[in-house]
């Protein structure tokens, strides 16, 4: 029993396109001659929906409406029954990625409540006396680019006090003024946000200036929906009392899986925002919100 | 056998020497020689005293008068073989090319800059005029220290939330479980370790190091990630803001090892057909490489916290040429612009070193970021005096001028980076721009420091101008001078402006109230002062130090910078006169009173007087302060001084003595080697110096008067003889006493002192019984007989010449010397006592010619006193016969125990002896040659060749005229044939 079975993909990145072909090898190796009862490989592509926690008393009426949405399934058989010599075996395989119907491959993308996973999985069936034995391996699916070309949009902001929208005593809240741009926001996914942000003044000292990518991620159909927004991940662009009147670059690199081209369908949602957050001396908070919308080109 | 008659043969040396003599062939100028060399190079005499001596010994044997011993002027250096090799040998002079470019690469030279510019087209190379940071890392090390207590913070899992993986439900089960896991292994060490001394916290860095390279090998690359993420946010804390420059070095080392492995690891992955070449383009990466590459890339830039995420990126600055042609010149400005995020000053200033100095290992052509950096950081020059700092300061209670001086490595690498070939307008340009801030000594200070020197030093009023228009509660301004006097040391400035510059810079130096600011600053100084000026000024500059330094003993504490001093001095300083002219000179030296380092301030000056005194001085200035600087090196001689310290001071000692002469003043000479006896009693080398010394004064008399004293120089040399009578008996090695008292009674001899040379000889044939069996040569015991023999023949030697006292008997000192030999306690297995009895043979046949080989001039010998009276001749005839019976007696007894190859070899040698010497016209004489080779040769212990040589020497003197015992002689002596 020193079998092991592996799936190897062509691609060291693992990324493939709608239309295109997963190729790669399955791996076998074994001491001596492996019986088996035919090997096959799957292939599945499925959006997982979740409910939060907080929503579920809510929605319980819809909770189990809630199912996994098939995106691409497809099944082959590798090697009928038989055996498989000793030594390092590699079988070969492709898989054309098409859908079936009007159904489109989305991207990869890891969140909390939506999850878009593609997964290929191989099973080697052995007879009872053997463990069957499986390996199952993610791939990578990136959208087709957009067509249209983008056009940047530049969104300038100015932070005082008096722009705060949630403030309770306006009146104890010191004097403050930080200016900003961000280049774009309806970003292309593989080059980082970036911007510019001035310290213009301040009464308090600033401990920190941060940038908080959000996810807004939305489930539900017509009885109702769950949105909720979590924190991917938070970058800091300013540590300590800046120096004024000095811009500071805004630059955050999209993470991998945690983002995905801004999606919308009957479903669910997913979309990004960005937060730049201001850290005073005092712990006090300041956020501005930024929703953006992310693309493939 | 029966007792032989002996006759010593008669022998006219003049005749043989014309018989004996090769024909002379003269050497052409283009001949080749194998001597020429030497000669040639020995125009000018180095000649080491024992040179000498042995010469005018020879001379005195020969009877030559004086011609010897006026080629004798005293020597130089103190090896004579070391100045005859100078520069013409090449592998010294390798040395000497490869020694002195270092120093040249230290010394912010521009000259090997422009050299290094012409030769290399391309700047890509950072050559090694530039000084790597390997070289300030530990001079940062040293200088910020602290006593304080630190603190490490490591929460290896606090990320654990906000690491690259933050969505829990979609990372597949086995994934989340793997990073655990690691979590898991960093429990043990993800706790705040307090109040750590400093060893204690350098020591867990290095440990984090260590781990790191552990994470690494066992393929834990995230948990190398997670401490090489937790090591640089150390970097943002800046609690014991005193060690914040140190805590940078650190640091930055387990930065670059990870940098390096990261770098290895890609770079093994792409030499999977064949490895990379040197220079590779993005394009011959695999995709393997690429994306692991891309993965490191993505991992940081999640990096929450500014700091860590900006050190981690700079380390890996380099992996980006995986990726992209121009990755490193897109991210160097990106970067450079994060920096600006760095609220701290110091912080950020760090962060802009560290930057700058990975930016020039990895790309030097990219200079824009480079500069981009040094203008950012006067951009944000204001925060230093901003409200936080001052705060945090106080909070610390460190004084401004120590926090400026923090921030001085980092300002002086960044400098340096900037200025490393930069063009002339560049650096106008920032010097401007410098000028034009606000409270900026700091920055003046780094300019000083790192820009060129050339540049600095002609703009040097200016600079001294700025200086002075400094705050002055900020940067301390000794500082500043001293970076301004360090760089003048390296260039000249214009030369009138030299004597303003040193008035104003002595000028704010000489109110420094700190003794340590103080001297730190004036030492920097002395050099240029030095360099430029002449004793007056210097001794100015000394006596101003002595005034600082003296209240409360301040120079205790400043002993490496005042020896510093003393250095300079000396290196620009080489004619003694002058420098022991200046008046500060001594007291200064006073001041080192710490017993080492006084010494070896003396040590140092001694070096340097040997090195560059070429004339004999008689100079009572020089030979008074040296006299002072000799005996302190002698005093410090005690019972647990090793033998190399005694020989290297000796020998620095021995080195001044030589070059004391007081020309045709002997009788001073003499009173001063009195006075350096009484001095240097413990050292012994310098005793034998001294008589030595002392011998070459009489010989040197002895010249002068051309061989004949008057009443006063007769007085004189018997001083000398009485002086080195004296001396050599404290001297504890018994072969150097006796070659002492052998040299000195010759000496004694040439110049006429019958009596004291007798007394010499006296001496050393009393001394005889006293040499041990053997005696310890480096360190190993060895048998002391062939010394004993080598002294002994060379003793007999001399006695030719010397005459028998009247009042003793005769030949009494030929008796004696035979009698100690006899009583003295031989090895039982040597034959030294017969050999030298047979050595003796020789010189008794040459005492019953009637002239004599040599003699010496208004000495009479033996010859004269006796007039070869038989009654003379016959006492010599019946030495001789005792003395051949003697070995005949040992030749038998060798016989008896069988030790018939000793007897053998013995035998010959008297037969040669007898051969040479005796008159074998006697029957019984010739009979005993005949026994004696047949006896040589019963046992075939004899050397052929040897043999048939010895036979034809005797054919040849059997054809000679009056010699026809000889040729009977002939037939009876018979070759033995090996079967």
């Amino acid at each position: 029993m020193s079998a092991s079975l592996d799936i190897r993909l062509k691609r060291a990145n693992k990324v493939y396109h709608e239309g295109e072909v997963l190729a790669g090898v399955v791996v076998i190796v074994s001491k001596d001659t492996v019986q088996h009862q035919g090997i096959s490989l799957t292939m599945e592509g499925l959006v997982n929906l979740q409910l939060s926690s907080k929503s579920v008393g809510v929605f319980e009426a819809f909770y189990n409406s809630v199912k996994p949405i098939q995106l691409i399934t497809s099944n082959i058989e590798v090697v009928k029954p038989g055996k498989v010599p000793g030594g390092k075996t590699e079988i070969p395989f492709e898989f054309p990625l098409h859908t079936k119907g009007n159904k489109v491959l989305y991207d990869t993308y890891h969140g909390v409540f939506v999850n878009i996973q593609y997964t290929l999985r191989c099973d080697m069936k052995r007879s009872l006396l053997a463990k069957d034995l499986s390996k199952t391996c993610e791939f990578m699916v990136h959208c087709q680019p957009q067509k249209s070309k983008l056009q940047p949009t530049p969104v300038d902001f100015n932070i005082t006090p008096e722009t705060l929208q949630n403030a309770r005593e306006r009146s104890f809240l010191p004097k403050f003024l930080i200016r900003g741009h961000l280049d774009v926001t309806n970003c292309v996914i593989s080059q980082p946000l970036t911007g510019e942000l001035v310290v213009q003044s301040s009464d308090v000292a600033i401990k920190s200036i941060e940038l908080q990518l959000v996810r807004v991620e939305t489930c539900g159909c017509a009885e109702g929906y769950a949105r909720d927004a979590t924190e991917i991940q938070n970058i800091q662009i300013a540590e300590g009392d800046v120096c004024h009147s000095l811009p500071i670059p805004i630059y955050m690199v999209f993470p991998r899986l945690f983002t995905c081209p801004t999606l919308e369908t009957t479903n669910f949602k997913i979309e990004f925002e960005v937060n730049v957050v201001i850290v005073f001396h005092d712990d006090h908070l300041i956020t501005e919100n930024f929703p953006l919308k992310l693309c493939r080109v | 056998m029966a007792a032989v008659q002996w006759h010593s043969r008669v022998r006219r040396y003049a005749a043989e020497k014309q018989s004996c003599a090769l024909e002379v062939v003269p050497v052409e100028m283009g001949d080749y020689h194998p001597l020429k060399f030497f000669t040639v190079s020995r125009a000018q005499p180095h000649i080491d005293p024992y040179v000498t001596d042995s010469k005018s010994r020879r001379g005195a044997r020969k009877g030559s008068t004086s011609s010897t011993s006026s080629s004798s002027s005293s020597s130089v250096a103190p090896d004579p073989l070391s100045c005859m090799m100078d520069g013409t040998d090449p592998l010294s002079m390798f040395a000497a090319a490869s020694a002195s470019e270092p120093s040249l690469a230290l010394s912010h030279s521009v000259s090997t800059g422009e050299l290094g510019r012409g030769k290399r087209k391309e700047e890509d190379e950072v050559a090694l005029d530039f000084e790597p940071w390997s070289s300030k890392r530990g001079e940062i090390l040293a200088r910020f220290t602290t006593t304080e207590k630190l603190s490490i913070n490591l929460f290896m899992g606090s990320d654990k939330g906000k690491a690259p993986g933050p969505g829990s439900s979609a990372v597949s089960e086995k994934v989340r479980t793997r990073l655990e896991e690691l979590d898991d292994l960093e429990e043990g060490s993800q706790r705040e370790l307090l109040n750590l001394s400093q060893q204690d916290y350098v020591k867990r860095i290095e440990e984090l190091n260590q781990s790191l390279k552990e994470a690494w090998a066992s393929d834990q690359k995230v948990k190398a990630l997670k401490i090489v993420i937790q090591c640089s946010k150390l970097l943002s804390d800046t609690d014991v803001i005193q060690f914040y420059p140190s805590k940078f070095v650190l640091i930055t080392d387990i930065l670059d090892t990870f940098g390096r492995l990261v770098y290895d690891r890609i770079w093994s992955m792409c030499s999977d057909p064949h490895p990379l070449p040197e220079t590779f383009t993005a394009d011959e990466v695999n995709d393997t490489a690429k994306e692991t590459c891309l993965n490191w890339f993505f991992k940081i830039a999640s990096i929450r916290e500014l700091i860590s995420r900006l050190y981690v990126e700079i380390a890996l600055l380099k992996c980006n040429c995986f990726l992209t042609k121009c990755g490193i010149q897109e991210t160097l400005p990106r970067l450079t612009a994060m920096i600006r995020g760095i609220g701290d000053p110091l912080v950020a200033v760090y962060a802009r070193a560290y930057l700058c100095r990975i930016g020039m290992e990895v790309a030097p052509h990219l200079k824009d970021s480079l500069n981009q950096n040094f203008f950012d950081l006067l951009g944000t020059f204001r925060q230093i005096h901003g409200d936080s700092v001052q705060n945090q300061l106080v909070l610390q209670r460190v004084e401004i001028p120590v926090y400026l001086t923090l921030y001085s490595p980092a300002i002086h690498w960044i400098l340096q980076c900037v200025s490393y070939r930069a063009p002339e307008p560049l650096l106008t340009e920032m010097m401007e721009r410098c000028k034009s801030l606000g409270n900026n000594a700091l920055l003046l200070n780094s300019v000083i420091w790192a820009f060129r020197a050339e540049f600095i030093a002609t703009r040097a009023t200016d600079f001294i101008g700025m200086i002075k228009d400094c705050d002055e509660t900020g940067f301390p301004k000794h500082l500043l001078f001293g970076s301004l006097g360090r760089s003048l040391a390296c260039a000249d400035p214009p030369e009138a402006e030299r004597l303003p510059i040193l008035n104003e810079a002595w000028k704010v130096i000489t109110k420094v109230r700190n003794p340590q600011d103080y001297v730190n600053c004036a030492e920097i100084w002395v050099e240029f002062t030095c360099r430029h000026f002449t004793k007056r000024e210097v001794n100015t500059v000394l006596s101003d130090i002595i005034k600082h330094m003296t209240p409360d003993r301040a120079f205790e504490d400043a002993y490496p910078q005042l020896q510093s001093v003393i250095r300079k001095i000396l290196t620009y300083f080489h004619d003694f006169s002058v420098l022991f002219s200046m008046e500060r000179f001594l007291p200064f030296m006073d001041m080192f009173q710490k017993d080492s380092v006084r010494v070896e301030v003396c040590r140092s000056i001694m070096e340097v007087f040997i090195k560059h005194q070429h004339e004999p001085t008689r100079d009572p200035v020089i030979l008074n302060a040296l006299l002072h600087v000799c005996k302190t090196m002698h005093d410090s001689v005690n019972a647990l001084t090793l033998d190399d310290e005694r020989r290297s001071l000796a020998l620095l000692i021995n080195g001044f003595i030589r070059m004391v002469s007081f020309g045709r003043d002997f009788e001073q000479q003499l009173s001063f080697c009195v006075e350096a006896r009484a001095t240097f009693c413990n050292l012994e080398p310098v005793l034998v110096q001294l008589i030595h010394t002392v011998n070459h004064l009489a010989m040197e008399t002895r010249r002068v008067m051309m061989g004949n004293h008057s009443r006063k120089t007769a007085a004189f040399v018997r001083a000398c003889a009485a002086y080195s009578f004296i001396t050599a008996p404290s001297l504890t090695s018994i072969f150097c006493r006796l070659n002492l008292y052998l040299l000195s009674g010759q000496v004694a001899l040439a110049n006429q002192c019958l009596s004291q040379a007798d007394a010499f000889l006296k001496a050393a044939v009393s001394l005889l019984p006293e040499v041990p069996r053997s005696i310890s040569i480096e360190g190993k015991l060895r048998s002391s007989e062939g010394f004993l023999l080598e002294f002994i023949n060379n003793f007999l030697s001399t006695l030719l010449v010397a005459p028998d006292h009247p009042e003793a008997g005769v030949l009494y000192l030929v008796r004696g010397l035979l009698n100690m030999v006899q009583d003295y306690t031989w090895d039982d297995s040597s034959d030294a006592k017969v050999h030298l009895y047979i050595s003796a043979i020789p010189l008794l046949a040459a005492m019953s010619q009637e002239t004599y080989l040599y003699c010496i001039p208004k000495v009479d010998s033996n010859e004269t006193l006796y007039g070869g009276d038989p009654k003379f001749l016959s006492e010599i005839n019946k030495l001789c016969e005792t003395l051949i019976g003697q070995v005949l007696d040992h030749l038998k007894i060798l016989g008896r125990d069988e030790c018939v190859r000793r007897q053998s070899s013995l035998a010959f040698s008297l037969f040669s002896c007898l051969l040479a010497h005796g008159d074998l016209g006697t029957n019984k004489l010739n009979q005993l040659v005949v026994n004696l080779w047949n006896l040589s040769h019963k046992h075939g212990y004899c050397d052929t060749q040897t043999s048939v040589r010895t036979l034809e020497f005797v054919k040849h003197l059997a054809r000679q005229p009056n010699m026809p015992h000889i040729s009977d002689m002939v037939q009876r002596l018979t070759l033995q044939s090996r079967t």
